[in-house]
């Protein structure tokens, strides 16, 4: 077996040392009804060319994003990675290396870390950024029961243009610590209803933008709303490339601002791993959940950084942490960090503009197509359409074309009545080609 | 997963040693590099990007108009800002990383090839099922031999690590509960020796916490069990191999009163490394458990992350388990996304999309290469590793435990260090400056200065007994009175101690443009 170093010969100087007969006197406290002498059903050990022929054979039953014209977003966004990161991620001392418990040998992690908070908070338009939450949804559970704690309130009202998975993930977690979670019915303007639902016993509101139709909505009143009735504004974002255009949540009043990174650095990978970005106004930090880096100095007085405020943390404080989160995104945030640090403030901007003019010429080309209606009247690269037949027959008759359309609302959420609304989106990955081959094709579909 | 010096800040002392220094402060070939904002520019970019003919009047007011503060850097720059700082990091792929409970163990590179394979790593999660059934096929396979090793009937696959996967655990035993109309068991028994995680998730999900004491050989306490187990009791959480590195032996036992009080059996999986292809935890009446394909199936941990932890359930706890999962239909495989129809009684979802996708395919390719014959190799030569380490040292240190094999970790204790004025955290950073990481220190807590060796099976021989000359080199110095070499340490590292009190008492969390308080790392001159 390749990845096991010891020889038989090894096994057994190394058991007469141990003072052992045999493996089997090791593992003498296992009771004998659970000690299996015979090996499990399953295949034997494989070289490296077996290992490969068979996930080839798995991969190649998949349609990769890059095969034709891709329109998926909702909530994950097929941007291109600089092939530097990839890279970069797989030196040794990145990847096979632990959460920086020791800081003496582990500044290279750290400092990243630190970098990261830097820009996860520059970006939010917040003071205090952590070291990441496995993903937007968990990140956005997270505020909430970080907002029941702040406010000692245990509503929270949802807004119906936040994604329904996070909202689903924030009712399954928040739910469990007995919050209140009032989810609002999906609708393209649902931010409109929000205000009304703020109530006493709001901790907070939870809205997002762009929402989950694509429409970029300023939610400054909002946040004036909860303010005054003691509650705190959450500002969730799945697109962290709009961070390069829009208005940050922290210029829009958000206590807390959570985003899905994996936009940035990370790729689709079916769904994971994924990077969640957690910020906050620094009054609420001892309240965050998740890992937090600080520069402190070595007894040298030279600069370094360490985990810090850890008394928040479940491996200190146990039953009374604010989050039970250990291992986070670490990985994905450095691939965040790096793509960030190489686009800058002038690519950043620079992707944002294309991705926003990409949309402007796929809102564009979609007019032209008859029974088809754009229905985000502001965007960044996401657009939600109605279709004239059930969003979902659309895409599978699309998917003949060579092109996969985008997402069905109802994939999201079934039971909202919104068969007929499909999320189309863009980013530089796509071509101006592409986005006059969907229109075709859709024209052609919908006309048969 | 959880291992640090619990409670136990360091702060520098005043050791000095004579070392020879460079004209601009720097540490010879390893680089001093300044922060991302310092060397990096708001105007300088790593990609070249078709600037796009902006028209954002549509955005109105919306558009951002303030600079962001964002620093950039050019591909070269960036390349050295990265591997010079990872230049200052240990690693698995530079020697042995004993960190206890954490396993740390080789990661295979043909995995993170599989991984990035487009077929995997470039689909989207929403995108049309039909057009990903090879990866619902990987998961299906991930979950049949993940089923077939623990002997559990059912798993969720979704849980993002192994503390998401405690989360899930319990939210189905609270399911569970709950569809009885049973609101009454309100708490969680947890032997003192637990992970951190286990009373933090319990909390979260909203239940009181209760330890469970310990036996004088490290194992639950059975009668402190039996008499804190009833109608009030909601699950028990034990891990098995537990924290001390040790064979529950009453496993049985304890899921028998456990299931008696009408309680589940929530086991943490941390350490199934240790048992993987020798013992099912089926077998030993476990209802829930996580699994780390982080720790067991050696994907990479990243600098702390990502994991990925999927949960076996059990027959009375499978009805239960969160949404998405994967069903075989007439026309093939279908990830079903909402609890509904037959699925009604799942609790809910854990996280927006199907779980770790990439760590599947790692977990996978990595299951694939040992088959069933390397996984329960795999297991025994962890064993065989720790207790040749704990043979090895145990004439100089203390095991906490002497009596009996341990499993795939040896804990000593600090009583070999009494009168020496040396701590456990100062022999851990000597160790540093003998070029191995520390073990896993002041964990468990119920032994006193502790130190959790976990070698794993993937160190020969060779650097075996390299790491136990080291240490006892090491443990004969502090006994022969080198106060300083310990007290100082690390001397040799990219940084000298650091001071974590400061850093928790005035928080630095992000880089501000302004002048610091403490004297910048020398910078490199462009």
């Amino acid at each position: 077996m390749r990845y096991l170093p010891l020889t038989p010969a090894d096994r057994s100087e190394m058991l007469a040392v141990i003072g052992a007969a045999s493996i089997d006197e090791l593992f003498a406290d296992v009771p004998q009804a659970a000690r299996h002498v015979d090996l499990f059903d399953l295949p034997l050990h494989a070289g490296e060319i077996e290992v490969e022929r068979e996930l080839a054979r798995l991969a190649a039953r998949n349609r990769p994003g890059g095969a034709g014209p891709f329109f998926c977003g909702a909530g994950a966004y097929r941007h291109h990675v600089p092939a530097t990161v990839d890279h970069l991620i797989q030196r040794s001392e990145f990847l096979t290396s632990y959460t920086p418990y020791q800081p003496e040998i582990a500044q290279g992690t750290l400092q990243v870390l630190f970098e990261f908070q830097t820009q996860v908070a520059v970006l939010t338009g917040l003071q205090v950024a952590n070291a990441s939450m496995y993903d937007g949804s968990t990140a956005c559970a997270e505020a909430v029961m970080m907002a029941q704690r702040v406010t000692r309130r245990k509503g929270a009202v949802l807004s119906g243009g936040l994604h329904p998975h996070y909202a689903a993930t924030t009712r399954t977690i928040a739910h469990a610590e007995g919050m209140d979670i009032n989810c609002l019915p999906a609708a393209i303007d649902a931010e409109a209803a929000v205000i009304a639902a703020i109530g006493p016993d709001t901790a907070c509101v939870v809205v997002q933008t762009p929402n989950v139709f694509g429409v970029a909505t300023d939610v400054t009143a909002i946040g004036e709303a909860a303010h005054a009735a003691g509650a705190l504004l959450v500002v969730v974002t799945t697109e962290a490339v709009s961070f390069g255009l829009l208005k940050s949540p922290g210029e829009m009043g958000a206590d807390i601002a959570v985003a899905e990174g994996q936009s940035i650095g990370v790729g689709l990978n079916f769904g994971g791993p994924y990077v969640g970005l957690f910020a906050a106004r620094e009054a609420l930090v001892r309240q965050m959940p998740g890992r937090l880096c600080g520069e402190t100095v070595d007894a040298d007085g030279r600069r370094g950084f360490v985990l810090t405020l850890s008394t928040r943390e479940q491996h200190i404080r146990r039953e009374k942490a604010t989050s039970n989160i250990c291992t986070n995104s670490g990985l994905c945030a450095l691939a965040f960090s790096i793509h960030m640090s190489l686009l800058g403030e002038a690519g950043l901007r620079g992707l944002a503009e294309i991705n926003h003019s990409l949309a402007r010429e796929l809102k564009a080309a979609l007019e032209t197509v008859p029974g088809v209606e754009v229905l985000s009247p502001r965007f960044f690269n996401e657009l939600a359409v109605r279709t004239p037949v059930p969003a979902e027959v659309l895409v599978e008759s699309l998917l003949a074309d060579g092109i996969v359309a985008g997402v069905p609302f109802a994939r999201l959420d079934p039971t909202a009545g919104l068969d007929d609304v499909l999320l189309i989106a863009v980013t530089e990955t796509v071509t101006s080609e592409d986005i006059a081959e969907l229109a075709g094709a859709l024209k052609r579909r919908i006309a048969a | 997963m959880t291992m640090l010096n619990v409670g136990r800040p360091t702060r520098p002392e005043a050791v000095e040693m004579d070392t020879h220094t460079s004209l601009n402060g720097g540490r010879g070939l390893l680089q001093d590099e300044g922060l991302l904002f310092e060397v990096g520019r708001p105007d300088r970019t790593g990609v070249d990007l078709e600037p796009a003919e902006l028209d954002a009047s549509d955005l109105g007011d919306l558009v951002r108009t303030a600079p962001i503060g964002l620093a950039g850097l050019s591909e070269p720059e960036a390349v050295r800002h990265y591997v010079r700082l990872s230049q200052k990091n240990h690693a698995i792929d530079l020697a042995l990383y004993p960190l206890g409970s954490c396993t740390m163990k080789h990661n295979p590179r043909l995995n993170e090839k599989m991984a990035r394979l487009a077929g995997f790593a470039d689909l989207h999660p929403l995108q049309p099922q039909s057009t990903v059934q090879g990866a619902l096929a990987l998961m299906d396979r991930l979950a049949h031999w993940l089923k077939t090793l623990t002997g559990m009937p059912a798993v969720a696959l979704s849980p993002k690590a192994g503390a998401h996967g405690e989360l899930c655990g319990l939210l189905a035993i609270r399911a569970a509960h709950e569809s009885r109309g049973d609101a009454a068991r309100r708490r969680v028994l947890t032997p003192t020796s637990a992970h951190g995680t286990n009373p933090a998730t319990a909390a979260f999900v909203g239940y009181q916490v209760t330890e469970i004491g310990q036996t004088e050989d490290g194992r639950v306490d059975l009668a402190d069990l039996a008499a804190k187990l009833g109608p009030d009791v909601a699950a028990i959480m034990v891990t098995n191999p537990n924290t001390c590195g040790l064979f529950e032996r009453d496993i049985v036992e304890i899921a028998r009163l456990t299931h008696e009080a009408g309680a589940y059996f929530y086991c943490d999986g941390a350490n199934f490394n240790a048992i993987v292809g020798r013992v099912r935890p089926g077998d030993l009446g476990v209802d829930a458990m996580h699994i780390n394909l982080h720790k067991t199936f050696s994907t990479p941990h990243g600098g702390g992350g990502p994991g990925a932890g999927p949960v076996v359930l059990s027959e009375a706890l499978a009805r239960f388990a969160p949404a998405p999962w994967i069903v075989h239909g007439p026309e093939g495989l279908r990830l079903e996304e909402e609890a509904r129809g037959e699925a009604a009684d799942a609790f809910g979802r854990m996280s927006a999309f199907h779980g770790q996708m990439g760590m599947f395919v790692r977990a996978y390719a990595y299951m694939l290469s040992h088959g069933a014959d390397g996984l329960r190799q795999v297991a025994e030569d962890a064993v065989l590793n720790a207790n040749y380490v704990k043979a090895r040292l145990q004439g100089a240190m203390t095991p906490a435990f002497p009596v009996g094999p341990c499993m795939h970790e040896a804990l000593f204790d600090d009583t070999w260090l009494e009168g020496t004025g040396i701590t456990t955290l100062d022999f851990a950073k000597a160790m540093i400056d003998e070029g191995f990481h520390p073990m896993t220190m002041y964990f468990p807590l119920v032994v006193h200065g502790a130190m959790l060796i976990e070698p794993t099976e993937t160190e020969s021989r060779a650097e075996l007994d390299r790491f136990c000359e080291a240490l006892l080199a090491l443990a004969q110095a502090a006994k022969a009175g080198d106060v300083d070499r310990f007290k100082g340490a690390p001397f040799l590292a990219p940084l000298r101690r650091l001071d974590e009190t400061l850093a928790a008492r005035k928080p630095r969390l992000a880089w501000h443009p302004e002048p610091t308080a403490v004297a910048p790392a020398p910078q490199v001159i462009e």
